[in-house]
């Protein structure tokens, strides 16, 4: 009886979401917001190769900074409601080749991380993802030692002094450029460099400082209050 | 290929959503809501689509001066970028408040929180 | 029938299989993991509608990282119930 009634919710919900596919025929050119963002004038001020690292940082900063202060809050709050336990655990050992393996591995994993968000305005890639790249290296080493002692202190000041780069960059853009959160206060360079496009680099590289340091510290919250086996 | 797309999302949402709406232990309701999630993410790539278009990435062989005509829209996909990174931040915050309840009651099953109900 | 098609239909097809061995599996721990293979294969689906960041981000984080939160949860739960096992036999 119950589930004929969900049956029937999730029937209209269906019945809801058909004329998005009806309507939908495919779409054969791009809108009009996007033809604008495309246009050579415009991707010129801008001058970041990869499109999409534009409209995240610079066209739609405002909505970067909301996302990354509802990740600060997740972050805080888990801190806040896990409490930590300063026992001596026995955990199972790792094998050797697992550790030694991981001792090799976790330099590449951050070199890589760093690579995706510094070249963020030309390859695919940014601050999210090399900032995701640099949590899983951190939950990497996590595993393997366990007992490492986890400099959370440190996380949480890379935390902060990121976001308070990334703000202050904002600002300064909103007092010599043209807007809050304008690219253009430092050189545009050539198009296509590593060291063009203004200071798209400069904030997606605290980006992901910002992002993988508050990954590293969700995790490490998660794994002290593993217990014992 | 994009009608495919959509279609899988569509079905991957009701999938969640009946996952949210008929499961009993928690950590499976939370699955759902990741399910639920990943479905929505495909049907705005999948909106975000133009046919036999290019990724949004300017270089050799995405001329500047053509780009109007050689790359799919960018913004539904900078959408879904942040989307997902807060979508991590969301599950992780569920599942502290699952691991709370089941230090309340020691259980996870959703029938046995009644302390709500009238 | 392209070949982009019938790529995106398989995996269309295991994506939905997948979905629901993440809801219908007994064993938690399998269904953990078939829902990070649904973002796996969701991220191959981004590559081919031509979204790389997006298929970066889900293979990083919607794959990866959660399906380990999820694991630390499980294993944190097991844990606690298996002490009060111990507990109620003494």
């Amino acid at each position: 009886m119950k589930n004929i009634f969900i049956i029937i919710i999730i029937a209209a919900f269906g019945v809801m979401l058909y004329p998005l596919f009806e309507d939908f025929s495919g779409n054969d050119e791009l809108s009009e917001l996007a033809s604008f963002y495309a246009q050579k004038e415009n991707v010129e001020k801008v001058n970041s190769a990869n499109l999409v690292t534009a409209v995240v940082v610079t066209y739609r900063g405002l909505d970067t900074l909301g996302e990354v202060t509802i990740l600060f809050l997740a972050a805080a709050i888990i801190a806040f409601s896990l409490r930590k336990h300063s026992v001596e655990r026995d955990l199972r050992r790792n094998s050797e080749i697992f550790k030694t393996a991981s001792k090799v591995l976790i330099p590449i994993i951050m070199m890589v991380g760093v690579y995706i968000f510094m070249n963020g305005h030309l390859s695919p890639g940014g601050g999210f993802q090399g900032g995701a790249v640099l949590a899983s290296a951190v939950i990497l080493m996590l595993l393997a030692f366990p007992n490492i002692p986890f400099n959370s202190k440190l996380f949480a000041y890379t935390e902060s002094i990121s976001g308070l780069v990334f703000v202050g960059l904002a600002a300064i853009g909103a007092l010599i450029g043209s807007g809050y959160l304008d690219n253009a206060i430092l050189p545009l360079g050539t198009f296509g460099e590593l060291l063009s496009a203004g200071a798209i680099p400069v904030i997606y590289s605290f980006v992901g400082l910002k992002v993988g340091a508050e990954l590293s510290n969700i995790l490490n919250e998660f794994q002290s209050v593993q217990s014992d086996n | 290929m994009e009608y495919v797309a959509l279609t899988v999302g569509f079905i991957v949402i009701m999938a969640g959503l009946w996952a949210i709406m008929t499961r009993k232990n928690i950590i499976r309701i939370i699955i759902g809501f990741s399910i639920f999630d990943t479905g929505l993410h495909i049907v705005m790539v999948a909106l975000a689509y133009v046919k036999g278009r290019t990724a949004p990435i300017l270089d050799n062989t995405v001329a500047l001066d053509d780009a109007v005509n050689l790359i799919v829209d960018p913004v539904p996909q900078a959408l879904v970028l942040t989307a997902i990174v807060i979508g991590l931040g969301v599950t992780a915050l569920m599942l502290i408040f699952a691991m709370k309840l089941h230090r309340e009651k020691k259980t996870l099953d959703i029938r046995s929180f009644k302390d709500l109900k009238w | 029938m392209s070949y982009l098609l019938i790529i995106s239909i398989l995996l269309g097809i295991i994506m939905l299989a997948m979905a629901g061995i993440a809801i219908y599996h007994k064993s938690q721990v399998v269904a953990i993991i078939a829902a990070g293979a649904l973002g796996l294969f969701a991220s191959v689906m981004y590559l081919l509608l031509s979204a790389p960041d997006v298929a970066m981000t889900e293979a990083a984080i919607g794959s990866g990282l959660s399906t380990i939160i999820f694991f630390y949860v499980l294993n944190r739960i097991r844990t606690t119930d298996e002490k009060e096992e111990q507990q109620l036999k003494k």
